[in-house]
Order: C-alpha cells, then sequence, then structure tokens
C-alpha cells in the first residue's frame, strides 16, 4: 500500500476530485496548508507598486491506495490539477505498513476498500484477476 | 446680528458630530486590516481607547485651550475648564446659531480622531501604558495649542490671515507629522526590512475607508456649521477631490503593477485630506485639482519612505501629513470669495499673498507638532518605554497587552 500527498492549487480542488471520482478513488483526506515550492512565493500588488509574498496557500490531499493503482492516481491528479505554471504543486509517495478501519477493525488491504472503488472496477471488467 | 438658535443648523451640527465620531472607529478598521493578525484588537483599540482619553480631556481641559479667551494668541484660557458656561445657548465667536456646547462637542470629535491618526506610525510593537499617557499629554500641547492657533478667536495663525476650513493644518498637517517624529523616536518592528508584512485583511481597510468617505461628509460639511449652502458646497467639494485622488492612485498603482484595492481606497482618503482645508473655498473643479495631486504627493512619499526603510508603519506621514500640506498649499492657490465671502482670495485669483500665509502656517504646525512630539516621545521612551519587549512583540499585542484573540 501507498500513501500519496498531493499539493495542488486549491482552486483546482473540484477538478482534481472529479478526476479521482471517475477512476473511482473513494477516500480521501484535504488539508489547508501554507508552503510554497521552487518558485518561492509570488509578486501581489500593494499600497504602491509591489511586494513578494512566500507563503501561499496550497491544499494537500492525502490518499491510501494499493500499490498498482498508483500510477493511474497521480496520472489523473496531473492532468486535473495542472493549468501548466510554476505552482501547480507537488506529488510525494509513501509507502504505508498498515491501515486500521476504526469502525470494524479490518487491517491493511481490507480497510481501504470500498464499495464501487477503483479495484472494484477492475474486478467487474475481468473476473478472477488477482491483485497484491 | 443677535445670537439667536436655529434649528436647522443644529440639527446638522448635531448629525455631523454623530459623522465625525464614526471616523475613529472608521479609522481603527482602516489601520487594523493592514497589520498582521496577532495585532488586531490592539490596533482597532489605539482608535476605541483615544474615543474614551480624549472625550474626558476634551471636557475637563481641552475645550478651553483651544477655544478659550486667548491669551496673547498662543493658547486659550481657562474660562471654559470642565465646559463651564458652555450650555445650550448661542455663542457669539464660534456658534451664533447654535448652542454653544453643540460647537464644543462637534469639535470634540475632531479632537478625538487627530492623536487616533498618529497610531498608524507605530502599531504592532507600542506599549500600550505609554500610549495612554502619550495620547493625553499630546492632546494638551499639540493639538489643543493648534486648534486655538487657526481656529481660536485671537489666535496667532488665525489673525495672520490662514484659511483652513475643516482641518487640513490643524488635524492632518498636526498628525502626520507627529507621526514622522514618533517613528524616528520608537524602534523599528522586528525583522522589517526583512520579512513581508503583509495586510491581514484588507476588506477591512475597505470597509474603513468607505466610512471615513461618509464620515468625512459631516467633518467638512458640518464645519460650515450651519445647513446652508457653503455646507453643501463642502460636501461636493470632498466627495469630487476623493473621487479624483482614488483615480489618480488608480493609475499610478496600475503603472507600476495592477491597480490594487488598497491603493485605490488610500487614494481616496488622500484627496479627503487635502482637500480638508480647501473644501469651504474652492470650486468643485478646484477640488478635482487639489485630489489629483495629492495622490502623486502621498505616492511618491510613501515610496520615498519605502527607499530610506523606515518604518513608519502605515504612512501616516505619507497620506496625512503630506495631503495636508498639499491641501493647505492649494488652498492658498484656489481658494475664492465667490465660493464663500468670509474666505479670501488665493494666487489664482489674484492674491499671491494668500499662498504664503498657507506656507507660513504649515510650516509652524509641521515644525511644532514634530518638535514638541519628537521631546514628549523620547522622554517616554526612557522612562515608561515607547516599545514592548522583543518577545511581546513576536508574540503579538492581541495576547502581550491585552490577553485577546481576534480569531479563534
Amino acid at each position: 500500500m501507498k500513501k500519496i500527498e498531493a499539493f495542488i492549487r486549491e482552486e483546482k480542488l473540484d477538478d482534481v476530485k472529479a478526476a479521482l471520482r471517475d477512476i473511482g478513488i473513494v477516500g480521501m483526506s484535504v488539508l489547508e496548508v501554507r508552503g510554497h515550492g521552487r518558485q518561492g512565493g509570488v509578486t501581489l500588488a500593494g499600497r504602491i507598486g509591489t511586494y513578494q509574498v512566500d507563503m501561499l496557500t496550497k491544499l494537500q490531499l492525502n490518499i491510501v491506495l494499493s500499490d498498482h493503482n498508483v500510477e493511474k492516481t497521480i496520472e489523473a491528479i496531473r492532468k486535473a490539477a495542472a493549468i501548466g505554471r510554476p505552482g501547480d504543486g507537488i506529488i510525494f509517495i509513501y509507502p504505508v505498513e498498515d491501515v486500521v478501519r476504526i469502525r470494524t477493525g479490518e487491517r491493511g488491504q481490507a480497510a481501504i476498500m470500498y464499495e464501487d472503488d477503483i479495484d472494484a472496477r477492475e474486478k467487474l471488467k475481468s473476473p478472477g484477476s488477482k491483485h497484491d | 446680528m443677535e445670537p439667536t438658535i436655529n434649528a436647522g443648523d443644529t440639527a446638522w451640527v448635531l448629525i455631523s458630530t454623530a459623522l465625525v465620531l464614526v471616523m475613529t472607529p472608521a479609522l481603527g478598521f482602516f489601520y487594523s486590516g493592514m497589520v498582521r493578525r496577532k495585532n488586531v484588537l490592539s490596533t482597532l483599540n489605539l482608535s476605541i481607547i483615544t474615543m474614551a482619553l480624549v472625550s474626558i480631556q476634551w471636557v475637563l481641559i481641552g475645550y478651553t485651550l483651544a477655544f478659550g479667551t486667548t491669551c496673547k494668541g498662543l493658547i486659550g484660557g481657562l474660562a471654559f475648564l470642565g465646559l463651564n458656561g458652555v450650555d445650550g445657548l448661542p455663542n457669539a465667536d464660534y456658534a451664533p446659531t447654535i448652542p454653544h456646547l453643540a460647537f464644543s462637542a462637534y469639535q470634540m470629535m475632531f479632537a478625538v480622531i487627530t492623536p487616533a491618526l498618529i497610531t498608524g506610525a507605530f502599531v504592532e510593537r507600542i506599549r500600550f501604558k505609554t500610549f495612554l499617557l502619550f495620547t493625553v499629554v499630546w492632546a494638551t500641547l499639540v493639538y489643543d495649542p493648534v486648534a486655538h492657533w487657526v481656529w481660536g478667536v485671537g489666535g496667532v495663525l488665525h489673525n495672520l490671515g490662514a484659511l483652513d476650513f475643516a482641518g487640513g493644518t490643524v488635524v492632518h498637517v498636526t498628525a502626520g507629522f507627529a507621526a514622522l517624529a514618533l517613528a524616528l523616536a520608537i524602534r523599528p518592528r522586528h525583522g522589517f526590512g526583512s520579512v513581508t508584512m503583509e495586510p491581514h485583511n484588507i476588506p477591512y481597510s475597505i470597509l474603513g475607508a468607505g466610512l471615513l468617505w461618509f464620515g468625512w461628509f459631516g467633518f467638512n460639511g458640518g464645519s460650515a456649521l450651519a445647513a446652508n449652502g457653503l455646507a453643501v458646497s463642502a460636501i461636493v467639494n470632498t466627495n469630487t477631490a476623493a473621487a479624483a485622488a482614488g483615480l489618480v492612485w488608480m493609475a499610478l498603482s496600475w503603472r507600476d503593477d495592477k491597480p490594487s484595492v488598497l491603493g485605490i481606497i488610500t487614494g481616496a482618503v488622500v484627496g479627503l485630506v487635502a482637500i480638508t482645508p480647501a473644501a469651504g473655498y474652492v470650486t468643485p473643479l478646484a477640488s478635482i485639482a487639489i485630489g489629483a495631486a495629492a495622490a502623486p504627493v502621498s505616492y511618491y512619499a510613501i515610496k520615498l519612505r519605502q527607499h530610506l526603510k523606515f518604518d513608519e508603519s502605515l504612512d501616516v506621514w505619507a497620506c496625512h501629513g503630506m495631503g495636508g500640506v498639499t491641501g493647505a498649499l492649494l488652498t492658498g492657490l484656489f481658494a475664492t470669495t465667490a465660493v464663500n465671502s468670509g474666505g479670501a482670495n488665493g494666487l489664482f485669483y489674484g492674491n499671491p499673498h494668500q499662498f504664503v500665509v498657507q506656507l507660513e502656517a504649515v510650516a509652524v504646525t509641521a515644525l511644532y507638532s514634530f518638535g514638541i512630539t519628537y521631546i514628549v516621545a523620547k522622554a517616554l521612551d526612557r522612562t515608561l518605554g515607547l516599545a514592548v519587549t522583543e518577545n511581546e512583540e513576536i508574540v503579538g499585542l492581541d495576547i502581550g497587552e491585552h490577553g485577546e484573540r481576534a480569531y479563534s
């Protein structure tokens, strides 16, 4: 299992959510964060002239998913989040040791399964296929 | 003419009193939008507490120092101490058609907002205790005497023939140059020049500026002290100058980058400042010129201040000091007795002497306010300390000085 942390433009959240829903990513959490990447910040108009701000509001999406879904998911996020300019964001991928679903106590893979999620759809397409 | 009370005049002056009162919390919002979120309550409170402090000072001693029978044109005598004898009857010198007490109350609001204007110079680091003392001392040593010089019957600048319809010199030049002096006396904010100090809530500033614009109708229109054509003239000029200055500021800011909204409203406020001395002496066309001229003066004054890396935090000197100077000098060009027979003609109407008088009045006021403020500020810094500790400043004055936070 992997955890994806995607830092995106706040105005692109709706597009990214729609793209993830389309491929069957069901669970996620979203955090408001402040920071900057390589572009260092932006220039804003002040009372007179301009000034630099380096702490920009971004959204951080957290998604935990099976290894084999990672590539498809980051492609979906990239396509939906990019406008092709500095500040589009960045995606980090981490290994996940275990998952516990609080209500049922299910562990690991079972704890991140949902009805009609990305894996359930795969199964419908090719019954009997097994994943890790 | 026998002084008799006119109901219309009295109503207008009472309404104007309320209009000018609301300018002080409006100023608090204007300033507090431009500070960081840890100093919002502190910045608002500097205006709010000034309403309380100076109201009391004015009743006890301020009014009589400003408008009591003159002592050699320099200060009012003590006849009106504690508003003694200031009652519902008219006063031949100042209020021939309204109760003397109404005039005193209306003038109180000017005395209140003037020290509040200065607070923009030292936000985010001022020690509250020291500020309380400073404000009472400043109102007594600077505002009251200058108000007497310019507006008091027998006052030295009044006798000289200086024109100041609603306080371009008495309010804005005194506050602007006091701000300059105080910013020199207090240390800059921690990290000033290296850290970006971003305005935390520009809509607050827009709200404040909008209410200032609204209240200014009472500030300038009420200064006619009557519900008459002169009051209308002052209101139309006030609105026109604010509009012209807002537009010019927009153009200046657009040339440098984009038309900043904070810039546009700052321009409008500068226009309001500049028209203040002129409002009851000039034509609406002249008020366009006055607003349009004041905007670049203040704009480049801010640029100069930034270039010198000088932490006069919210540009009180650039906006109020230089806006007031511009307005007072231009009054000496554009004033015409066709608008106000009680006024004088300016240089453009064949009286170059008026410009010289305006220049003298501005210079005397600016130097006096700067000098006294600097001495008082240095003395307070040696004793109580002007600024909070650096640790307290880093935490923020809302928590540090007031034990509260603006946003939970």
